[in-house]
């Protein structure tokens, strides 16, 4: 705009006082009105606010000279009537040029004079040649500007002069003589000077993965119709009307004679039974593979912990598969380790897990509080695990929170990775244990468990625990010595032996998982990697039923080494074969959860230390004449073998039918035949250490020895000697333990004596039983 | 009712993996199966049942069928038919 253009209203007094009325004094031609500076400013005063002057009132007292140039704005073309106008220039610009281009102009454009006039505030300056101010800009543009560098080179190129437009003799060639009939200027890459390219301009663009595919489906009918169609059904009133309708019974009279001859007929025999082809299956069992063996899969050492320890049991997880666990024990006689007051000296027994895929780091570690001797998963929740120890004491460990991590694991080379994976896994309710327990260790590290209940050690046995097994559901013990049904699914009892000549029973703390019950004092109250699930009852667990063992007439006692109860239906008894045992139970009477069942028969089978199988009964009956708590008569005691029983185990396929090992023979027995067993097998050269019936086929079972082999029976193709025999390692065996894993692989694990663990592929023909085996 | 009886007889014998009577339309009116595979046996077998029945009556015009029996590998499959019912009785021979 203009800055000194100021517009004012001037009321009709001021314009009285000025002689400036509008249509009056000054019209829309003759607009210009100058007024004296005194003359406003005496205004100013007498009227002061009331003046119109008075919002330009400094101006006007700044003003240089002495009229001010008051313009009437007929067209309020700047808002008001009246216009100030604040400088002298401006004044002289507006009182100058309108009275030339008047003077100019014929009357004719008066009008569009006044226009130009009101129009043209601003007097046309014709531009004025500044100096030019640089801002920087010819930087940039000398930057960019393409100067040559470098001087051109000039040829100057002569030649003799008669040669020019000398006469030019062509000639031909033929281009078949030349080689490859073309002639060429190669190109070769000139070794003086290389450009080393650093930097190289790309132009990148991100591009969507889009992919176009077609395809086509293949019309096998070409037509093109189809039909949908729904069956039609009858509703259920026509239903009931047809079936009490006579003529179904008529029909069914007339029918249920012919179709009950054809039931039956199937039922009698298999009339397309090929015999033949059920030959040649058998055929092809027996004919001849020299190379019936086990294949060696994997064995597990760990020389940290595994030093100088034989391995004294060994289970199959038996949920998650390929994971196996370990208990070590040490090597020392009982003298020996008395002796050995200085207890740094021997190593931590640990139990350790191990992954089939991961066979030089243990998966878990389980800290024992002495040496283990036998353990066993809990058949119903398998991450519950009880151990007897080398001092007659009972553990329970409890392995919720790592299930996962077994679980898990991968066939990852690298440690740490399975760790890692394993953290993310991890809930997050775990997750606090969990962080805490890989702190500060590096990722090869096992996670090390501690036992969440210890039994107490004056209740518990004396000798070492040598046999544990759990009993399954359906059976409870309370402490008036009556079973009773558990309703429950889950084992919650374990019965344990040892050579102190008893028997115990124990109770299974209630144990909650413990991610439910992590509160927070419990966890800075106790390690942070042990479940608080049954912090109370350590040390402190206590049997529930105790049985010693006396022998019948001389009172003197046994003692029990492996034990083994029974199962059959209407009645309750336990194998000790994990797994795949169902109860059938008859209840007298029903009334309540706890019932004691009077139809129980509670026999057992024990083998002791001294070669003895005593088949006894358990149940404590009240002694008339004493009237104390005894244990009742024990049936039949057999004394074959020569030595220590190592194995007392049921057969899988048939619940009478026992298999023991002790010393240099094996026995073979049947429950109900009394005098002895049914199959005794020779002396043979070297003892017997270990043995287990096979998973999968009912006639073979495998023996260890002392010798580091593993003998394999096979009842039915020969019964006075092995029918295979194969060396596994130099120590004596210790352990065997069969597992299927998947239907074509069955493993057994066999642990020696000096701390490795074998597991070994049994190979078709040993695992595929064979028809009506 | 004698109908339940008879046909909780069939059922009951060694073997038998199902049971069920269809209409001469071939809608099942009673089975032990679950609805869709029911509609299916019954749909399949009635139609096979019209041709076995017509090809006997084709050789003889004397003779009708009487039973059929399907013997598969894994089961049996006997069907008795009427004049306006069919009893089909799946078993499974093996001992």
């Amino acid at each position: 705009g203009h800055p000194e253009i100021f517009p004012l209203v001037f009321t009709t007094k001021t314009q009285e006082i000025f002689n400036c009325r509008a249509d009056e004094d000054v019209t829309e031609e003759n607009c210009f009105k100058l007024i004296k500076k005194e003359d406003i400013i005496q205004d100013m005063k007498t009227r002061a606010t009331v003046s119109d002057f008075h919002p330009v009132k400094k101006i006007i007292l700044e003003y240089p000279g002495e009229e001010l140039l008051v313009v009437f704005d007929a067209k309020f073309q700047y808002g008001q009537n009246f216009y100030l106008v604040a400088s002298e220039e401006a004044k002289e610009d507006l009182l100058k040029p309108p009275e030339t281009v008047e003077e100019k102009k014929d009357d004719d454009e008066k009008e569009e004079e006044s226009e130009e006039e009101t129009l043209e505030v601003q007097p046309y300056k014709p531009p004025v040649h500044k100096p030019w101010v640089s801002l920087g800009s010819e930087k940039e543009v000398e930057e960019e500007s393409v100067k040559e560098t470098i001087t051109k080179i000039k040829y100057r190129i002569s030649r003799v002069r008669r040669k020019f437009g000398a006469p030019i003799t062509f000639t031909d060639k033929n281009a078949s003589h030349v080689k490859d009939s073309y002639l060429e200027c190669t190109s070769y890459q000139d070794k003086s000077f290389s450009i080393k390219m650093l930097e190289k301009d790309v132009g990148i663009q991100m591009v969507p993965k889009l992919r176009e595919a077609i395809t086509q489906t293949t019309w096998t009918y070409p037509r093109n119709a189809a039909t949908q169609y729904f069956p039609i059904e009858l509703s259920n009133e026509e239903k009931e009307e047809s079936l009490s309708s006579g003529k179904l019974k008529e029909f069914l009279t007339s029918v249920h004679l012919r179709m009950e001859i054809a039931l039956q007929q199937n039922e009698i025999m298999n009339a397309f039974f090929d015999d033949w082809k059920a030959l040649t299956e058998e055929e092809s069992s027996s004919g001849g593979k020299p190379h019936v063996y086990l294949k060696a899969y994997q064995s597990f050492t760990d020389l940290h912990y595994f030093k100088d320890r034989t391995i004294s049991c060994v289970c199959w997880h038996p949920t998650i598969s390929g994971i196996i666990a370990v208990s070590t024990r040490g090597q020392l006689s009982y003298e020996e380790r008395v002796n050995l007051s200085d207890k740094s000296l021997l190593q931590q027994p640990v139990i350790l897990f191990w992954c089939s895929f991961d066979p030089t780091h243990p998966q878990l570690v389980l800290e024992c509080p002495e040496d283990i001797c036998c353990f066993q998963f809990s058949p119903s929740d398998p991450s519950i695990i009880a151990g007897g120890c080398i001092n007659g004491q009972v553990v329970l460990w409890d392995i919720s929170q790592h299930e996962e991590k077994l679980q898990n694991v991968k066939p990852v080379a690298d440690g740490t990775e399975i760790t890692a994976v394993n953290m993310v896994n991890v809930s997050i309710l775990n997750k606090l244990q969990c962080i805490y327990m890989s702190v500060g260790k590096n990722g090869t590290e096992p996670p090390l468990v501690r036992c969440c209940a210890v039994s107490s050690i004056q209740d518990s046995h004396e000798k070492p625990v040598t046999d544990i097994h759990w009993l399954p559901d359906y059976s409870e013990d309370n402490q008036m010595d009556a079973t009773s049904e558990n309703r429950a699914e889950t084992s919650v009892q374990l019965v344990t032996c040892s050579p102190d000549c008893s028997i115990l029973f124990w109770d299974n703390p209630a144990m909650k998982p413990s991610s439910e019950k992590l509160k927070e004092e419990d966890v800075f109250g106790m390690p942070i990697d042990v479940p608080d699930t049954s912090k109370h009852l350590d040390l402190c667990w206590k049997p529930l039923v105790q049985i010693n063992l006396c022998e019948n007439d001389t009172n003197a006692e046994y003692s029990p080494v492996r034990i083994s109860f029974r199962e059959l239906h209407c009645q309750y008894k336990t194998s000790d074969v994990p797994a795949k045992q169902s109860l059938y139970r008859e209840r007298s009477t029903s009334s309540k959860n706890v019932k004691v069942l009077e139809s129980i028969s509670t026999d057992l089978l024990v083998g002791t230390e001294d070669g003895d199988i005593v088949y006894s009964d358990w149940k404590v009956e009240i002694d008339s004449d004493s009237e104390k708590q005894v244990s009742q008569k024990h049936t039949q005691k057999y004394t074959i073998h020569t030595e220590t029983i190592n194995t007392l185990q049921r057969s899988p396929f048939f619940k009478d039918i026992i298999l023991s090992i002790g010393g240099q023979t094996f026995a073979i027995w049947k429950e109900g035949v009394t005098n002895g067993p049914i199959l005794h097998s020779s002396c043979s050269a070297g003892r017997y250490t270990a043995g287990k019936w096979s998973l999968t086929r009912p006639g073979v079972f495998f023996i260890g020895r002392d010798d580091g082999n593993i003998d394999i029976w096979d009842l039915l193709k020969k019964t006075y000697e092995p029918s295979q025999f194969q060396n596994i390692s130099e120590s004596m065996i210790t352990f065997i333990s069969p597992w299927i894993t998947s239907p074509n692989q069955h493993f057994l694990a066999v642990s020696d004596d000096l701390g490795i663990l074998h597991v070994l592929e049994i190979c078709q023909t040993l695992s595929q039983p064979s028809e009506n085996e | 009712a004698e109908v339940e009886e008879t046909l909780k007889r069939i059922q009951s014998h060694k073997g038998v993996i199902a049971t069920m009577v269809i209409n001469a339309e071939g809608i099942p009116v009673r089975t032990t199966l679950d609805n869709s595979t029911t509609v299916q046996y019954a749909g399949l077998l009635h139609q096979l049942t019209t041709k076995a029945r017509s090809a006997v009556r084709d050789l003889d015009p004397q003779n009708d069928l009487t039973f059929l029996r399907i013997r598969s590998k894994k089961h049996e499959i006997m069907v008795a038919p009427d004049k306006e019912y069919l009893l089909i009785v799946v078993q499974n021979p093996c001992e």
